[in-house]
């Protein structure tokens, strides 16, 4: 057999046979190989689209059960949040791609640089994600039996998104630290990884960051004119006045006979829906379960998807990938257009409804 | 030091001769201008998407909402996925997912919709609140007690 020169990973075991430590034993080229794979991450794919089909089929039953639930819980959905969810992951998904295109042409560098993208951009999800979901927190919106009704006094105590930045805080304290030790060490490898970790870490505030500033400026916000919860702020004092003040409107609501504030929370009379019982545990809770259930699953998606492109920038920054070995990229990329896929669908489901 | 030069492979590929697109034989990279043209495109109809939503166009709301998704979905999958260029069988399997959850959702709405109207919707609201005085009792008594007159 001939050889081949392509190189090996730089702690490649030292085969007393003929092919290279990137191929298999029991494929007999590179391209069986990639095929291979594929395939298994294609069915793979097809689990998780029936995966999801299952909550997909949850929302679609209860929508042509109970239309009307759906028209008075959207309005709880901040849709430029979510159409900037989408602009973020369909960018995530051109670099990706591109990421593959990279790992075909061995790259080594874009490889790199368009992993490290992708990955800020899905932190950037999750940072809005995070305010969205810390916002809906505030207000009661829950998953049905903890849906809180408009008027009920028992405030939600704590500043969820406070709570919420506490861990990617940590992360990215600690990705620092690894950047300047490893660039005071002059050690590529390691700059190549904790450089993309970090850059990531603080695309997850600059998502908090654009959350707060477009949750503060809705109208259907109670009394938090200013950006609120911003953990940025050094007063966290600020944050708990602003954060009461959404309480205390909910405190006014339900005192009866007391007046209505103009930011109010919502009140199904001025919405426009007949039923007032949609305001309860068993309709607009069931909503937001629903919602929470879809979204948070693939946020869980994402969050995996994380996990695996920094694997992918480790496995890049030793130079492991090449025109004859690319199969991971490609099919985490699958994987990470998969993600989109969803959210393309999730989307215009949860927060277009009119 | 960059190691891109690849001389020969094991096997001699059938398949090589037919691809010829960059380095190695097998592999398909995209091209930038595609991708940046499918990104486009997909952002535009992101745009459409949530500007028809301000739109009133009653039940057909649904429709044209899920036509555009399916459309970026196709464009993701065709493009981005590079299943236009992939084998059959991958695209096969996928395409089977996708009629299936049709299955799945079309039975499951089907068979709710036509038990929906015979089912009896007890109001959450109603059902919290105290239950009505019982109604007076029924002549049981009266059939006891013979009347004096």
């Amino acid at each position: 057999m001939s050889d081949i020169s392509i190189p090996t990973s730089g702690q490649a075991d030292d085969h007393s046979h003929d092919h290279p430590a990137w191929l298999a034993h029991h494929f007999d080229d590179a391209e069986q190989q990639f095929d291979s794979g594929k395939l298994g991450m294609w069915l793979f794919l097809v689990t998780e689209v029936l995966f999801f089909s299952g909550m997909f089929v949850a929302y679609a039953l209860f929508r042509s059960l109970h239309p009307e639930v759906f028209v008075y819980a959207s309005q709880f959905l901040n849709a430029k949040l979510g159409a900037i969810n989408t602009g973020v992951l369909l960018f995530s998904s051109l670099t990706m791609a591109w990421a593959v295109r990279a790992a075909q042409l061995s790259q080594q560098k874009i490889l790199v640089s368009m992993l490290a993208m992708t990955l800020s951009c899905a932190a950037m999800f999750l940072g809005v994600k995070a305010v969205e979901y810390t916002h809906k927190w505030d207000l009661g919106l829950l998953p049905a039996g903890m849906y809180v009704t408009q008027g009920i006094a028992e405030p939600l105590h704590g500043n969820w998104l406070q709570i919420l930045c506490i861990p990617a805080a940590v992360l990215a304290v600690a990705f620092a630290a690894w950047y300047l030790f490893a660039l005071v060490g002059r050690n590529q490898f390691q700059l190549q990884i904790a450089g993309p970790l970090l850059v990531a870490a603080l695309c997850f505030f600059a998502g908090v960051q654009l959350g707060v500033f477009l949750e503060s400026g809705e109208s259907h916000g109670a009394g938090h004119g200013a950006a609120h919860g911003d953990h940025h702020s050094d007063a966290s004092g600020h944050s708990h006045d602003v954060h009461s003040g959404v309480v205390d409107h909910l405190v006014a609501a339900s005192i009866p006979g007391q007046a209505f504030p103009n930011e109010v929370l919502v009140d199904p009379k001025r919405v426009g829906i007949d039923q007032p019982d949609i305001n309860q545990r068993g309709r607009a809770g069931v909503f937001f379960g629903i919602y929470y259930m879809m979204t948070g699953v693939h946020a869980v998606h994402i969050l995996g998807g994380m996990a695996v492109i920094t694997w992918l920038i480790v496995k890049a920054a030793r130079h492991e990938f090449h025109s004859k070995y690319f199969g991971p990229v490609d099919n985490v990329g699958l994987y990470w257009h998969l993600v989109d896929f969803i959210w393309i669908f999730l989307f215009p489901l949860l927060y277009l409804i009119r | 030091m960059s190691h891109t030069t690849v001389d020969s492979s094991v096997h001699v590929d059938s398949h090589g001769d037919a691809h010829g697109h960059g380095d190695g034989e097998f592999a398909h990279p995209a091209s930038i201008t595609m991708l940046f043209s499918v990104f486009f495109t997909l952002l535009a109809l992101t745009i459409l998407t949530v500007w028809q939503s301000t739109l009133d166009i009653g039940a057909a709301e649904i429709w044209v909402t899920m036509g555009i998704a399916t459309v970026k979905a196709g464009l993701v999958i065709l493009f981005f996925m590079h299943l236009l260029w992939d084998k059959p069988l991958n695209a096969i399997f996928f395409l089977s997912s996708i009629i299936f959850v049709g299955l799945f959702l079309g039975f499951t709405l089907t068979d709710a919709q036509g038990y929906h109207s015979t089912v009896e919707i007890k109001d959450t609201l109603e059902a919290s609140l105290p239950p009505a005085p019982a109604p007076a009792p029924a002549p049981a008594p009266a059939m006891t007690s013979t009347p004096t007159t």
